[in-house]
């Protein structure tokens, strides 16, 4: 089966830049070992069900010292940058968006990320630092003070348990809108999702078009 | 620009540095603070986490309750009729205990705090069993011996002592624990208990002791652990002592 040529396609709108989905594909991974790990070296039923404690235990370490890679290597593109100064600043309209029930009726305008999103990025970003920083001071047997290490192991097992139920959120939304999760391997959107689900960010990508064209 | 776009991306307060500072910042305060809390938190809750029927309790980062550990994929059961427990090495009389053997023996009681050496801790954990100063003394060790090798049915782990320490009556083949056998879990049917060391030295599913001339580092202690876990003096930690 061919696509007839004059068929009408949607227009696609350019959402996600390689950089930024490479990024978020090689956290995504990272992340979803690193809690399965922890899991197995948390839980009970589940260490006697895998046991194998010192592989389950190197595969932690390391994938989690290795989380932090992508969001660093990343900045080396300004469309990656550009992504973080967009989830970094909260306008009056988030604020408004963050407190309203009606958020997704479309009256508040929601530029490419809406509130949840840079809020999910910023208290991920967070809890990475978080769980590296505690997970260096739990390794550093030799340096840092018994006192820090019991702090930062129970630092560290909260802030797990919280960035796992942050992770499922974060899933649950993504699952429901599979045009979402299309564009974070093809990198574009349909224009009508686009107007619907993030109208600001439509806007200004129409204006720039037109201001190319013009 | 004709229209006019109060809510552009890219402007508004930098939250998302706000909230990403402020939790390393927060993080930072629980790494010097946080042992204070986990005192208290692990002292309220232990007796509730111990014996709590529904296990809930045990899925929240509270601490003080016992954790399974195994450094093998699944271990196979052995019930009391298969169960055997080998004396060799350098001992005069080699000796294979079935659990029978074993219960019909001299057994020692106490009841002594359970220290894991990643941190937590079970107060007053009731142990029974047979001093394993007992059964060296059955074997007979030959004058060259001056350690234990044990062995473990996982067969991966296992553990070192001196004799000297082997024969304090504080180490015992343990057969009972929380007023039970001890379960397939917790090592059973028949576990190491070496009531002053951090939890790596009671090696569970206990198969061999093996009477050597020199002391082998056992499974963690080829892997960075001391190989004379004191409680409190090992392992760069200051936990109360539980000899």
């Amino acid at each position: 089966m061919t696509r007839p040529a004059d068929a009408p396609t949607e227009p696609e709108l350019q959402r996600f830049g390689r950089p930024a989905r490479w990024v978020h594909g090689l956290v995504g991974v990272l992340m979803l070992i690193c809690l399965l790990t922890a899991a197995v070296l948390y839980n009970s039923s589940l260490q006697v069900l895998i046991g194998h404690r010192r592989v389950v235990e190197l595969v932690h370490v390391w994938c989690g010292f290795a989380l932090p890679v992508p969001l660093v290597l990343g900045l080396a593109s300004a469309g990656y940058r550009a992504e973080l100064r967009r989830l970094d600043r909260f306008s009056p309209a988030d604020w408004r968006w963050l407190r309203s029930r009606s958020r997704r009726d479309g009256q508040i305008p929601v530029g490419k990320y809406n509130a949840g999103q840079k809020l999910n990025g910023s208290l991920s970003a967070g809890a990475i630092g978080v769980l590296l920083m505690t997970g260096v001071v739990m390794l550093a047997t030799d340096l840092a003070p018994l006192g820090w290490r019991t702090g930062a192991t129970l630092v560290h097992d909260w802030a797990a348990l919280a960035v796992g139920l942050l992770v499922l959120g974060h899933l649950s939304f993504a699952l429901r809108d599979p045009v979402a999760l299309r564009s974070l391997r093809t990198g574009t959107v349909p224009r009508r999702w686009a107007e619907a689900e993030h109208s600001a960010w439509a806007a200004e990508v129409g204006r720039a078009r037109d201001g190319r064209d013009a | 620009m004709a229209t006019e776009q109060p809510d552009v991306d890219g402007a508004g307060a930098p939250v998302g540095r706000r909230v990403v500072l402020g939790l390393l910042g927060l993080g930072a305060l629980g790494i010097v603070g946080g042992a204070r809390l986990q005192d208290a938190l692990g002292t309220a809750l232990a007796p509730i986490e111990t014996r709590d029927p529904t296990g809930l309790v045990g899925l929240l980062p509270l601490g003080n309750t016992f954790r399974y550990y195994s450094v093998t994929g699944g271990v196979d059961e052995q019930d009391a009729g298969d169960y055997r427990l080998a004396v060799s090495g350098l001992v005069g009389q080699p000796g294979r205990h079935t659990l029978a053997d074993l219960r019909a023996m001299p057994q020692t009681e106490l009841a002594r705090d359970f220290q894991c050496v990643t941190g937590w801790r079970v107060p007053d954990v009731p142990w029974a069993g047979v001093q394993l100063g007992h059964l060296l003394d059955l074997a007979a060790p030959a004058p060259a011996a001056t350690a234990v090798r044990l062995t473990s049915f996982d067969g991966a782990y296992t553990e070192s002592l001196t004799l000297a320490q082997a024969r304090r009556p504080d180490v015992l083949v343990a057969l009972r624990m929380l007023d039970a056998p001890v379960t397939h879990d917790h090592g059973g049917p028949v576990r190491l208990y070496v009531a002053p060391m951090y939890g790596y030295k009671s090696l569970k599913w206990l198969s061999g002791i093996e009477l050597t001339d020199e002391v082998v580092p056992g499974y963690w202690e080829e892997r960075g652990y001391a190989v004379d876990g004191w409680v409190g003096s090992s392992n760069g930690r200051d936990d109360d002592p539980t000899g």
